[in-house]
């Protein structure tokens, strides 16, 4: 069967199936909304009375909901809630105030109703900062600690705010982390890294300033999973009062699917275990979600309305006033335009992380899995951003840029492996990490090597000022200071408040600093015309003068020039061949890539091979190709004629018709070499002999014509009407170089 | 190395934490304004005290006189918002059969 060969024929889809918790949202299991408040405090939560509160029902019951909004916020139709969402008029703070009433339960009702443009515009309006951000994966298959730093500085220099890096093997992640810093702070300041490990783990890099931020500190909707992921909503709670007394900016980490995984998702739907992990978030205190098509999404996105439902729950966060760091790091499909219908509507919302993260390296580099954009589409994300003009974070960077960065990079690692007695590097290391696409590039890495660095790292109290003082002393004077300054921004506190990031001059932008002021058009973050203009500089870009220089090679592969006032008819037995203004002038290829030399001259031998005389004049009135070859079959003595334009556009003409028909059209000259041109000739003395030959077909091609040639027909073109002039055909003499 | 003392003098204080946990209040999120203020009080102990504090509220690690007795250390060393924490999840745990 045809369709099984396609790719999104590999996704394997179900049915809903509730007892599963395979079912997007509205469960038939899922509770109604409900609080119910006693002397203050809340005595039961969706259904559940409190002595039958789970763990996290306690959890947010205790500490997460405003009970003086509470009855307001419940006693608020859905409709009437989501239709405050969606209307601009509607102030943020409005929506946020009465969400911080709702149940899990009501949350999840109402992000059930809307509709997936109805999701994105309250997601314009809902997330916490103005500027939206992106995080990118930075790993690799083997953990080389200076491709990390190498790539680390490519990410900034992209445009990377975010960079997470992981590990294959526990022992290596102290290295990562280390290399991840070093490499951050290369192209520019402010970046931030983390290092997603178990939670303890990750917890003592952070403490000693190897790390600048946390995300994984995992929290999932139903108490079995949690528990199974030895863990509890206090215990997340204390680790995330851990990260505040050490300034670390954390956040936690949630996102439909892991219950279902984990074989306990008491039947409920997956929008409302996600509304009950976001609002544990808030209960804890986290400053942050990521959610939105983590590992769990091709679970997700396995149901009906399942992509909806990851973005619901994007929204969701925004909701609680925290900060959306919303996904997209899993390769959810086999099909290229289903995973890019994942993360599209997401991309012209706007969230305040894009992806957490964009795998900046290659898919198979990816330690977390391939993300749902790669390193291999980032030129397609760019061109993305440049169509729609949503603020996607990245910029285009040449070679010229990275290359040295990457060097810079690697070396500044290499030293602080060898100031630190971790490990050594040859320059050949650093010769082959500059240029490596991947890991793959690279000469083969002791084994033994990146363990030992990350033990020695732990058992030596390498700490980050231990960091910022190899760099110094190796001459790394503005990578040392900006490692500093990560460590030193900690002593404020500026960057713990809601959604804060840095940008590259360490100015904090947060919900305080930067807050989102959508209130409908004109609003809001917008491009400003710098950024448009960086948006706009991608690798595809040509400009007119590129394309016409594209010309330049075949330039003079003909020389035609001007002879007397073209005749009319002066014998029976000739076809003419009418070229158009700019041919062999300033057009000199064809778009099918031959010179127009080569087209002309397969025309002609066409017409000797049949024993038709020829005759070539130049239209310079017009440059329609119809026109031209009329215009030359009203001057054959046979009634028949040639038009040819310079990008190779041909068809044979007669006299007699209308000066919009033709005989034979080559109307898609890309797919037009020299043997078709030869047959056109033919075919046109055969016509000429009132013969009725059979058309010339052209190849089957399932390509598409205009991405790759309107752009350069538009130049031809616009070459050609610089050409035209007010005059007659004339005729034309031709010499072959 | 010229690094003798690292953690020391790039640590986050007390009284910062609370000042951005009033401007969280004030920004209408008083639970990060909350997580911030046991942030403050946790300011004063050291980082393998945390990661063992860390590790006894994990499902199944102490029994709930341990848990009790963790709450009241951390009230004696100044962090009554952490140690109420630690009491409600001591009782949280017994009532969901985690740990007795």
């Amino acid at each position: 069967m045809f369709f099984d060969t396609r790719p999104i024929s590999s996704d394997t889809l179900v049915p809903d199936d509730p007892a599963l918790g395979l079912i997007a949202m509205s469960g038939p299991n899922d509770p109604a909304p409900s609080i119910r408040i006693a002397q203050g405090r809340i005595v039961e939560l969706d259904g559940v009375a409190e002595a039958n509160f789970d763990l996290i029902d306690e959890f947010i019951a205790r500490r997460g909901l405003d009970l003086d909004v509470a009855d307001e916020a419940m006693a608020t139709a859905d409709l009437d809630y989501a239709l405050m969402l969606v209307d601009p008029g509607v102030p943020r703070r409005d929506c946020v105030r009465l969400a911080g009433g709702m149940s899990p339960a009501k949350l999840a009702h109402v992000l059930a109703l809307m509709t997936p443009v109805e999701l994105m515009s309250a997601m314009t309006k809902m997330r916490v900062r103005r500027t939206p951000s992106i995080q990118a994966h930075v790993t690799n298959r083997v953990d080389h600690p200076l491709l990390i730093a190498a790539d680390a500085a490519s990410a900034v220099a992209l445009g990377f705010r975010e960079l997470e890096t992981t590990v294959p093997v526990l022992r290596d992640a102290p290295s990562n982390a280390l290399a991840l810093l070093v490499g951050s702070q290369v192209a520019g300041a402010g970046a931030l890294t983390q290092c997603s490990v178990e939670e303890r783990t990750e917890l003592e890099l952070g403490l000693r300033g190897l790390t600048t931020y946390a995300e994984t500190v995992s929290v999932y909707g139903t108490e079995q999973v949690f528990v199974d992921g030895d863990d509890t909503p206090w215990s997340k709670a204390f680790l995330a009062a851990c990260y505040a007394s050490r300034g670390l900016k954390m956040r936690f980490t949630s996102g439909s699917g892991a219950e279902c995984l984990m074989g306990a998702a008491e039947g409920r739907s997956m929008l409302y275990l996600e509304s009950r992990c976001v609002a544990l978030s808030r209960a804890a205190g986290a400053q942050g979600v990521q959610n939105g098509g983590i590992d769990g999404v091709s679970v997700t996105a396995s149901v009906q309305d399942g992509m909806r439902e990851v973005l619901a729950e994007n929204l969701c966060v925004m909701l609680r006033d925290l900060e959306s760091c919303a996904g997209n790091d899993t390769l959810m499909s086999f099909s290229d335009i289903r995973r890019t219908s994942h993360t599209l509507p997401l991309l012209l919302a706007g969230a305040d992380f894009l992806f957490s993260g964009f795998g900046s390296i290659p898919a198979y580099d990816n330690a977390f899995g391939p993300s749902n954009f790669n390193a291999e589409d980032l030129d397609d994300y760019l061109v993305l951003q440049r169509d729609w003009g949503f603020e996607g974070g990245l910029r285009s960077r040449s070679d010229e840029d990275l290359l040295p960065l990457r060097r810079r990079a690697a070396e500044a690692c290499r030293a602080v492996y060898d100031e630190l007695g971790l490990a050594a590097f040859s320059d050949e290391d650093v010769e082959a990490v500059v240029v490596a696409h991947g890991s793959l590039d690279l000469p083969p890495l002791d084994p033994g090597l990146v363990p030992a660095a990350g033990d020695a790292i732990m058992a030596r109290g390498i700490t980050g000022l231990h960091v910022v003082d190899a760099l110094a002393q190796r001459g790394f004077t503005i990578e040392s200071e900006r490692v500093l300054a990560m460590l030193r921004a900690r002593l404020d506190g500026d960057h713990l408040q809601t959604a804060a990031i840095y940008d590259t001059e360490m100015r904090v932008l947060s919900n305080l600093t930067d807050p989102n002021d959508y209130s409908g058009p004109g609003s809001g973050y917008r491009i400003s015309a710098d950024r448009r203009d960086q948006i706009g500089r991608v690798r595809q870009e040509r400009t007119h003068a590129d394309l016409v220089a594209e010309q330049g090679p075949a330039a003079g592969c003909l020389r035609v020039a001007n002879g007397r006032p073209a005749r009319e008819r002066p014998r029976p037995d000739e076809v003419v061949v009418g070229l158009s203004p700019a041919f062999a002038v300033t057009v000199w290829q064809t778009l099918g890539g031959c010179t127009v030399a080569e087209a002309l001259r397969q025309v002609l031998a066409g017409l000797e091979e049949e024993g038709v005389a020829s005759r070539v004049v130049r239209v310079r009135r017009s440059i329609d190709v119809g026109n031209i070859g009329w215009t030359a079959a009203r001057l054959s003595g046979s009634g028949v004629g040639i038009g040819l334009q310079g990008k190779g556009t041909a068809l044979i003409h007669r006299a007699d018709l209308p000066v919009l028909a033709n005989l034979e059209l080559y109307s898609n000259a890309a797919l037009v070499g020299p043997p078709l041109y030869r047959a056109l000739g033919r075919n046109a003395a055969r016509h000429a002999r009132g013969a009725t030959p059979e058309p010339v077909l052209l190849p089957e091609s399932a390509e598409p014509f205009g991405p790759r040639y309107h752009a350069r027909v538009v130049a031809l073109v616009a070459e050609e009407r610089r050409a035209v002039e007010p005059l007659d055909p004339i005729e034309v003499e031709l010499t072959w170089p | 190395m010229a690094v003798t003392d690292p953690a020391a003098d790039l640590r986050i204080t007390a009284e910062t934490l609370r000042r951005q946990a009033d401007l969280a209040e004030g920004a209408g999120n008083p639970q990060l304004a909350e997580n911030l203020r046991r942030g403050a009080e946790l300011t004063a102990f050291a980082d393998d005290e945390l990661l063992r504090f860390y590790d006894n509220l994990r499902p199944g690690r102490s029994s709930a006189a341990e848990l009790d007795q963790l709450a009241a250390d951390l009230d004696a060393r100044g962090a009554p918002r952490c140690a109420a924490l630690v009491r409600e999840a001591g009782g949280a745990y017994v009532r969901r059969g985690l740990i007795s």
